[in-house]
């Protein structure tokens, strides 16, 4: 089971993994930046997800967060399977009409801020199951931050999909949230 | 009401029941699949289930795809051993246009069946171990699915959903690189499978919290339509590799492990065993396969042009490959009438496939023979009587998908 | 964990298709009808007043002993006036490892089927699926409402006339996806 494992030092290879910090005026025992950025660095490197696994993308789900292609290594150690202390909701599988109204009320249930990726194609588009049963895709219903292609998608991609959900996290403003052009879009959802 | 209730005089005390929403989103990622439980303080009166979350109607889908377009809809099923369905779809296929299908196939075939297998029993076993409160032997056993899927994206390129094969055999034969991922993989899970048998077999918490749980007796199980390691752990040893043998399971020497009570250590017990038994069912189809030579170690398929893809070589150069390439291309081959039943050896028990084909370019009627969505029904006579805590532990150790139980 | 002594003794019990087709046709005289072995399975159909009957003598009788409900489901023929759905029944006798095949036959405008719940427990869902999708009537189940699509569908999916994708998308196109 040993397999070689490569140390990334950092310099000596051109992947940077871990960003010195947010830009700021640095002195004698005090650092100054903006609050979004400070804001934004904590509550991306620990994001809560609720895994949502429905289908066969549950199980590369459940491979990702096995320690070959560790999940827990960018904070989400502890998933939850309550929406009321979960940040991020990922969809993962297909979501049938039946189904649907259970998704909405997850979502509803989960407080602000919160992130919704759709894993897979069934989550984006409704995938290969162009039937009168599967609702296509669960951007009809709530609104989605990152969709992740693949069917299901390799856990690399699942990893990637998590980076860019971070990179939204980390770069948000504080004001997002109360904002005229969120509210729209709740309710181009018809969510309050 | 057993000896522990003290019986109160009547209208002394107010009694209701609760009832809980086993909802369709619960933890440790079962699938989506309800039950309404009606709860006098522990004890289970009633279960009602609800099934049909994840409905994505391949039958109907099917009715509008030629033959080989359907392997993808039947490597949804049962997600977790996703090869099966495959070959169990490719067999239908085959015996309906009554095809032979040489013997090294066969064996590879096995091979990749039996792997199969176990990566959906140690599926449903550690996911038992999760929900009994044990989330390590999860965590050391995905590292062996790992290298499972390894071996089939080595043949199909795929992890999960695999759609390996083809009528009439492999797409590719299998290289050398699969060969030698299968070789240590024989090496190194017997040491595994042991340590993990070693972590929940003798185990007292564990063995308290499932001996007596959830049980069936043989003559409701067979009532039920049960089959798979849960009738097997109920004292029957019905095996569809053993009843009506299919892809050379014949040539192959191995035991059926039964229990006796039906609950939730038997079938765990029997799916570990049946483990044991597929990891001696590789090695020996491995030997036989290494027993093929020098040109017959090129067969990897059988030699139907209809169905199968020629290879581009033959197709550039060849009239009549090009010919049979555009037709099966464009799904333009008719399949003969005729209706076929074949079933396989599944996880969870005898998956049927029912083709009706009336000669037209797609199947008339398709109707799979799911396991899961049958012995489902027994839910309420497992769990009735039983605490919620056992009610979890049935759930989980029925091996219950629900992308085979809605189809 | 041990091989049960029941797995090697009992194939030595010979039912032949012919056996069971004779003895089917000394009970049931011609109602039973258009046997046929596609595949080596025994298929015949009998009239849908008789299909509890024909069950409960394939259960019952000891030279027959179908005792396993493998499968039931149905099959629209929109062409075959007044024989429009039909309810196959798969039964398998365990001991002898004999399969049979049992067709029931009714019209769409009345499809009334007697229940099979009674008998094998295992016909209740599938039975509810076979109402889903069919649209069959089971007389005598216990609870027969849909099950595997959502409850307020007004029609049955699987018959023939009625289109597999949802009606209402506007995004996709018509030409590109040949619909």
């Amino acid at each position: 089971m040993a397999r070689p494992v490569q140390y990334n030092i950092y310099g000596q290879t051109d992947v940077k993994l871990v960003k010195e910090g947010p830009e700021g005026y640095m002195g004698e025992g005090f650092f100054s930046t903006s609050l979004d950025k400070v804001v934004g660095l904590a509550r991306k490197n620990s994001i809560w997800p609720l895994p949502f696994a429905t289908s066969c993308c549950g199980i590369e789900f459940m491979a990702t967060m096995g320690s070959h292609y560790d999940l827990a290594r960018f904070g989400s150690e502890r998933v939850g399977f309550s929406p009321r202390q979960c940040d991020l909701l990922m969809v993962m599988g297909t979501i049938a009409k039946k189904m649907a109204p259970v998704v909405k009320q997850v979502y509803l249930q989960m407080a602000e801020p919160r992130w919704v990726l759709a894993m897979g194609a069934c989550a984006s588009s409704g995938g290969i199951f162009d039937t009168y049963s599967v609702l296509q895709g669960i951007d009809q219903i709530i609104p989605v931050d990152v969709y992740i292609p693949g069917c299901p998608p390799r856990p690399e991609a699942v990893i990637d999909g998590i980076i860019k959900i971070q990179d939204l996290v980390g770069k948000e403003s504080l004001r997002r949230r109360n904002s005229d052009k969120y509210k729209q879009l709740m309710d181009s959802y018809g969510i309050q | 009401m057993n000896e522990h209730h003290i019986k109160l005089p009547e209208g002394s005390i107010e009694k209701q029941t609760t009832t809980l929403n086993l909802g369709p989103t619960h933890p440790a990622t079962h699938g989506v699949f309800q039950n309404i439980l009606e709860l006098d303080g522990e004890r289970i009166i009633s279960a009602e289930q609800t099934v049909g979350y994840i409905h994505r109607a391949f039958e109907k889908i099917a009715e509008r795809r030629p033959l080989y377009q359907i392997t993808p809809l039947t490597d949804r099923l049962n997600y977790c051993s996703a090869p099966i369905n495959n070959m169990g779809w490719h067999l239908t296929c085959e015996k309906l246009l009554g095809l032979k299908i040489p013997k090294r196939v066969d064996y590879l075939r096995i091979i990749i069946m039996e792997l199969a297998r176990i990566s959906d029993h140690l599926i449903c076993n550690s996911i038992v171990g999760v929900d009994t409160g044990a989330y390590t032997g999860f965590l050391y056993v995905m590292q062996y699915r790992e290298l499972i899927y390894e071996i089939y994206e080595e043949v199909c390129g795929s992890r999960l959903t695999t759609n390996i094969g083809r009528v009439g055999g492999f797409e590719r034969n299998f290289n050398n690189t699969a060969f030698e991922k299968l070789e240590k993989f024989l090496n190194e899970y017997p040491a595994v499978l042991k340590e993990f048998e070693n972590l929940f077999a003798r185990n007292r918490i564990f063995m308290e919290r499932t001996i007596g749980v959830g049980p069936i007796s043989a003559e409701r199980a067979l009532n039920y339509g049960f089959t798979g390691p849960n009738l097997r752990a109920a004292g029957v040893d019905y095996d569809v590799r053993v009843h009506t043998p299919y892809s050379s399971y014949e040539d192959l020497q191995f035991d059926i492990p039964v229990g006796s009570t039906g609950d939730c250590y038997d079938r765990f017990l029997v799916r570990n065993q049946e483990m044991w038994q597929s990891l001696s069912i590789i090695e020996q189809a491995y030997r036989k396969v290494k027993e093929f030579k020098g040109k017959e170690a090129e067969v990897f398929h059988a030699d139907v042009p209809e169905y199968y893809l020629p290879e581009k070589k033959d197709v550039y150069t060849k009239m009549e490959a090009l010919i049979w390439h555009f037709k099966i291309i464009m799904g333009e081959i008719d399949i003969p009438p005729g209706e076929v039943y074949q079933s396989v050896e599944g996880g969870n028990g005898e998956l049927g496939f029912y083709l009706i084909s009336d000669g037209g370019r797609t199947p008339y009627r398709l109707h799979f023979r799911r396991p899961c969505f049958i012995y489902y029904q027994a839910y309420e006579e497992l769990t009735k009587g039983s605490m919620l805590s056992d009610a979890i532990i049935t759930m989980s150790s029925l091996n219950l998908i629900a992308g085979e139980m809605d189809a | 964990m041990c091989i049960s002594p029941l797995a090697k003794a009992n194939f030595q019990v010979k039912m032949t298709n012919d056996s069971i087709k004779q003895q089917l046709i000394e009970k049931f005289g011609d109602q039973v009808q258009n046997f046929q072995e596609p595949y080596g399975m025994l298929t015949f159909e009998a009239p849908k007043e008789l299909n509890l009957k024909v069950l409960q003598f394939l259960y019952d009788e000891e030279s027959m002993g179908f005792r396993f409900l493998t499968d039931l489901q149905a099959v629209h023929y929109p062409d075959n006036k007044g024989r429009e759905l039909a309810v196959v029944y798969h039964l398998h006798n365990l001991v002898a490892n004999v399969r049979i095949r049992f067709k029931v036959y009714t019209d769409i405008q009345t499809p009334d089927v007697f229940s099979a719940t009674a008998l094998f427990s295992a016909a209740n869902w599938m039975e509810r699926e076979t109402y889903d999708f069919y649209g069959v009537n089971f007389v005598g189940h216990p609870n027969l409402k849909r099950i595997l699509n959502v409850d307020e569908l007004d029609y049955f999916p699987m018959r023939k006339e009625f289109p597999l994708e949802e009606q209402t998308r506007v995004d996709k196109d018509d030409d590109m996806f040949g619909r």
